[in-house]
């Protein structure tokens, strides 16, 4: 009992519990987790959990399981933190929040981009369907439309490589010089920086196009021309 | 052969889940196969009305799960086909009732001795749905032609992606061909482009479907309704026959309004 608590740390938050794990073999880990829970069930029971898997790498199997167990005790886990990005992602795809009120460390969170430089682009090679919300520090590049109901937030430019019909936001802490491009421009709104616009019309032969912000300070689209 | 489990589900409330399940269990049950149809809308009952068997319910699937009765005694065997199951949800317990692993097991005592096993989901993307689609094999989304019920559609089809239980198959109920034509629909092919996901069937508008709901007889018992002939044709695909779609132009056609004069159709 004594060796597997020291692989998990449980703190009270405002809002629940955070349950924080080490880069032990994840196997490990989730059963030390789910001992703890079974030893003290009247504590867990109907608790919201915050999971923090520190740089562990998750795929959909293991994440399911564990809430599946979780959840036949009572217990909702309703948030995943993880300082890797799959992980990050499985736990979106799932419908996971990734932060909690109380952010982890700016420093560990930046340092990774900051280290690769400003060119760093996030490639997603999916189409992003409704309730996806991807959130990058630098530029993203989607291979695959984006859904209505899905967002795209990112510090840098945006490229979707098929229909944007949902909400792109390039420039999100302030970048006025960021870009959006498309194949088929049909969003549902668009923001750079701090300037926003509304849906356009939906095109019956869509081109490719690019938003920028223009001399007036307003978001303008225009035909893409090679060269 | 192992039973195939397929739960219907759709995000959206009322685009036809239950109306689905109870007309392509008759279908395939119709057609010799050994059916099974549970319903997991627990705290709000649906399917045992539709087929017309609320009167017959003694225990439900969560007596089952707390083992207050045995799996085969909360099956209730439907009116006119013998072969067809309904396990009923419990109307006065909620969604926490049951948890997906409840939902897996309970399913593993079902596949050996039936052809399908059909799960009807309630709304929504939270626990009852998790519930609905933790054991299927396949998971055949309903919508509407309308922009809301395609939105639900496309999140519930990303979740089923994430929770690797893809690639879901497609079916468009309650389409009204004159509304297409006149661009006041979304066309199938409309539908199609956003969600890029396997069509199974497309069932057309037909009032003939609130009506046998109501009698609690599904319409794919009823061999005159264009609904009924979609959902039976659906039954046929997922059975892997090659169907063709119902041409849904063809009710203006002049033969077609002749034989209706006639008082065939």
């Amino acid at each position: 009992m004594n060796e597997s608590n020291s692989l998990i740390q449980i703190k009270g938050l405002r809002d629940g519990l955070l349950v924080s794990l080490d880069d032990a073999p994840w196997e490990d880990q989730r059963a030390a987790l789910i001992a703890q829970v079974d030893a003290q069930p009247a504590f867990f029971q109907g608790a919201r959990l915050a999971l923090d898997v520190a740089s562990q790498v998750l795929h959909v199997k293991e994440l399911v399981d564990l809430r599946d167990q979780l959840s036949e005790r009572g217990i909702f886990l309703w948030a995943l933190i993880s300082e890797s990005p799959t992980t990050e992602s499985t736990a979106q795809l799932l419908g996971l929040a990734t932060r909690i009120s109380k952010p982890r460390p700016e420093e560990s969170r930046k340092f990774s981009v900051e280290d690769l430089g400003e060119e760093t682009a996030l490639f997603l090679n999916r189409t992003l369907r409704s309730g996806t919300r991807i959130e990058f520090a630098g530029h993203v590049v989607v291979f695959g439309d984006v859904n209505p109901g899905a967002e795209v937030v990112a510090e840098g430019s945006v490229i979707i490589w098929g229909h944007l019909r949902g909400m792109v936001h390039a420039g999100s802490k302030g970048d006025r010089k960021a870009i959006i491009g498309a194949l088929d421009l049909s969003p549902t709104q668009l923001r750079i920086a701090e300037e926003v616009a509304a849906a356009s019309k939906p095109q019956e032969n869509p081109k490719p196009e690019v938003v920028r912000i223009n001399k007036d300070g307003k978001l303008q689209a225009e035909i893409w021309q090679p060269g | 052969m192992p039973a195939q489990v397929l739960t219907i589900t759709s995000g959206k409330g009322g685009v036809g889940k239950t109306t689905a399940v109870a007309n392509l269990a008759v279908a395939l049950a119709s057609d010799g196969s050994k059916v099974v149809c549970i319903d997991g809308d627990i705290g709000l009952r649906n399917l045992d009305v539709i087929l017309g068997l609320e009167n017959r319910i003694v225990y439900d699937i969560v007596d089952v799960i707390e083992g207050r009765c045995r799996l085969r005694q909360a099956m209730i065997r439907d009116k006119h086909l013998p072969e067809l199951y309904l396990i009923p949800a419990a109307q006065t317990r909620d969604k926490n009732a049951v948890s997906p692993s409840d939902m897996n097991r309970l399913i593993k005592d079902l596949r050996p001795d039936y052809d399908f096993v059909l799960i009807d989901s309630p709304a929504g993307i939270e626990r009852g749905f998790r519930n609905a689609i933790a054991a299927a094999d396949r998971v055949l989304v309903i919508t509407n032609p309308e922009v809301s019920a395609v939105r639900d559609a496309d999140r519930v089809i990303g979740i089923l992606e994430a929770e690797e239980k893809g690639p879901a198959a497609l079916i468009i109920n309650r389409l009204n061909p004159t509304l297409v034509k006149n661009h006041d629909m979304l066309s199938a092919d409309d539908v199609l482009d956003l969600l890029a996901v396997e069509l199974i069937g497309i069932v057309p508008e037909d009032e003939n479907v609130i009506i046998s709901s109501n009698r609690g007889a599904p319409v794919a018992y009823d061999m005159k309704s264009r609904a009924g002939q979609a959902f039976r044709n659906i039954a046929r695909r997922l059975k892997g026959e090659q169907v063709p779609f119902l041409d849904l132009d063809h009710k203006g056609s002049v033969w077609d309004r002749i034989q209706r004069l006639a008082g065939r159709k």
